[in-house]
C-alpha cells in the first residue's frame, strides 16, 4: 500500500485537536506544528501511540529509527510495543561511539544526521519516525542512513504531514504513514 | 549485533546480605515503600547477586521482611546492557551509553517495567523529561502510568510561551525551558533522565516546576555517577536509579 492516513479512525479527530499551532515560529510565516499539547493528554498521546502500533505489530519490524528530538517521543513507545530495537538518529557530536552520517539540505546550508555503526544490521527491517514531515529532507537522509548498513526500509510513520511542501516524494519510494494533514 | 559490553566500574561500595537477622533492621525505620537496590555498582552485583539472593531470601522467610539487599534481577542485564566509552566528549570522561540498551529489547523493557512499576500506585499527573535522553525514557513511562509527558528543552526549541531556568556548567551556564501552562499547581511529578553526573540539570528542572507549584516525588535515573555527587544537588527531592557506576 501507498501508505495513507489511517482513514477515519475515531481517534484521529481527538489526536488532530490536541495539536497547537503557534505562528510565527521560529520565524515569521510559519504555522508550527506543537505536539507538546498532544503529550499533555495522555489519552490522545496512547491513541497516537496505538494507531502506529496496530500498523506494525505483525510486520516483522526488528528496528523503529527515532529522529532528534521529537521522534525520540514516539519511537520508544512503538519499538517497545512491538518489539523493536530503538535506533536515535541524531545530531552531529551527540552519539559518543563511532557513528556513520548522511548529509542534507536546510533551507541556508546543510545539515548532519548520524546514527552508531553496529546499531542496525543488514536485513533489519526498519520505521522512521518523526513528529512530522515537511520537505523531507531529514527523512530522506534518515532512509538513506538505514539503507547504506542494509537495513530495509518498510515505512516513515509521522504524527503530522505538511502536504503542501510534499515531503512524500522524497523518500525514495518509501511509503509513509501519517495521522494528520495541515494544509 | 555484537553488544559492546564494557563492565561498570567495581564499587568497593558493595555489601552483601547481611547474615544478622532483618528484625533489627525493621526496628530503625518503617517499610520501605518499594525500594531496589540503588547506588551500588550492579556490575560487582551481578557477579554475586545469585548468592545475595540465596541468602537475603532465607533471611527473609525466617522474618517476613522485605528484603533491601536482594538486587531486582532484571538490573544486572540493564547494567550489562549499557556500553561505556573512554574520553568522550573529551579525556578522561567514561562516557556511560544507554543506546545499546535500547538495542536490548528485553533491558529496554525491563528498564521502564523497574520505573512503572514503583510509580504506578503514586498518584503522578506528570512525567518531565529532559532533553534529549529523558525523552527516550519518560514518554513510555508516562504512558504506562497514564501521566502527561512534559518535555523539559535547551532554548529556543519550544514553540510557545515558556518559563527558564539557568544552571551552572564546567564553564559557563545554560537554560532549560518548559511551556507555560504545561503543569498545574499541585500536581505530582517525576523527573526523568537517563543519567545523573553532577546534578546541575536536574536541579535546575526541580527549581522550574516547583516555581509553577509543582510537587516532584522524585529524580529517576537509568545511571547515576554518584562519585559527582549530583544527590546532594536535589534538596528534599529524593533520587532513584537502577544502575550506580562508581
Amino acid at each position: 500500500m501507498s501508505g495513507n492516513k489511517e482513514e477515519e479512525d475515531p481517534r484521529i479527530n481527538g489526536i488532530k485537536t490536541k495539536i497547537r499551532v503557534v505562528p510565527d515560529f521560529p520565524k515569521k510565516g510559519i504555522m508550527f506544528q506543537d505536539i507538546t499539547t498532544v503529550l499533555l493528554d495522555p489519552k490522545a498521546f496512547k491513541d497516537t501511540i496505538d494507531l502506529f502500533v496496530e500498523r506494525y505489530r505483525d510486520k516483522n519490524i526488528s528496528v523503529v529509527a527515532g529522529i532528534e528530538a521529537r521522534g525520540f517521543i514516539f519511537g520508544p513507545p512503538i519499538a517497545l510495543a512491538i518489539g523493536a530495537k530503538f535506533v536515535p538518529l541524531r545530531k552531529p557530536k551527540k552519539l559518543p561511539g563511532e557513528t556513520i552520517f548522511e548529509e542534507y539540505e536546510l533551507e541556508y546550508g546543510n545539515d548532519r544526521l548520524e546514527m552508531h555503526i553496529g546499531a542496525v544490521e543488514a536485513g533489519d527491517r526498519a520505521l522512521v519516525v518523526d513528529d512530522l514531515i515537511a520537505t523531507g529532507g531529514t527523512l530522506c537522509a534518515a532512509i538513506n542512513l538505514l539503507e547504506r548498513v542494509g537495513a530495509e526500509v518498510v515505512e516513515c510513520a509521522c504524527v503530522i504531514e505538511l502536504p503542501d511542501l510534499k515531503g512524500r516524494q522524497r523518500l525514495k519510494g518509501k511509503p509513509l504513514c501519517m495521522l494528520v494533514e495541515y494544509r | 549485533m555484537q553488544t559492546i559490553i564494557s563492565p561498570l566500574l567495581v564499587s568497593h561500595r558493595l555489601s552483601l546480605a547481611p547474615s544478622v537477622p532483618r528484625l533489627l533492621n525493621n526496628h530503625h525505620r518503617a517499610p520501605p515503600s518499594i525500594r531496589l537496590s540503588s547506588h551500588r555498582s550492579t556490575n560487582s552485583l551481578r557477579l554475586f547477586s545469585s548468592a545475595v539472593a540465596a541468602a537475603a531470601a532465607s533471611a527473609s522467610r525466617d522474618s517476613e521482611m522485605a528484603t533491601e539487599d536482594v538486587q531486582d534481577p532484571r538490573i544486572a542485564k540493564i547494567a550489562s546492557s549499557i556500553r561505556v566509552i573512554p574520553d568522550f566528549p573529551k579525556p578522561g570522561i567514561m562516557f556511560q551509553d544507554i543506546t545499546t540498551l535500547l538495542l536490548d529489547t528485553e533491558a529496554f523493557k525491563d528498564t521502564i517495567a523497574l520505573f512503572v512499576e514503583r510509580y504506578k500506585d503514586k498518584d503522578i499527573s506528570v512525567v518531565a523529561g529532559v532533553e534529549a535522553r529523558g525523552f527516550i525514557f519518560g514518554p513510555p513511562i508516562a504512558l504506562a502510568i497514564g501521566a502527561k509527558f512534559v518535555p523539559m528543552r535547551k532554548p529556543k526549541k519550544l514553540p510557545g510561551k515558556v518559563i527558564s531556568e539557568e544552571y551552572s556548567l564546567e564553564y559557563g551556564t545554560d537554560k532549560i525551558e518548559m511551556h507555560v501552562g504545561a503543569v498545574e499547581p499541585g500536581e505530582r511529578a517525576i523527573i526523568i533522565d537517563d543519567l545523573i553526573a553532577t546534578g546541575g540539570t536536574l536541579a535546575a528542572a526541580i527549581r522550574l516546576l516547583e516555581r509553577v507549584g509543582v510537587k516532584i516525588v522524585e529524580c529517576a535515573c537509568v545511571i547515576e555517577l554518584p562519585e559527582l555527587k549530583g544527590k546532594d544537588k536535589l534538596g528534599e527531592t529524593p533520587l532513584f536509579v537502577l544502575v550506580s557506576s562508581a
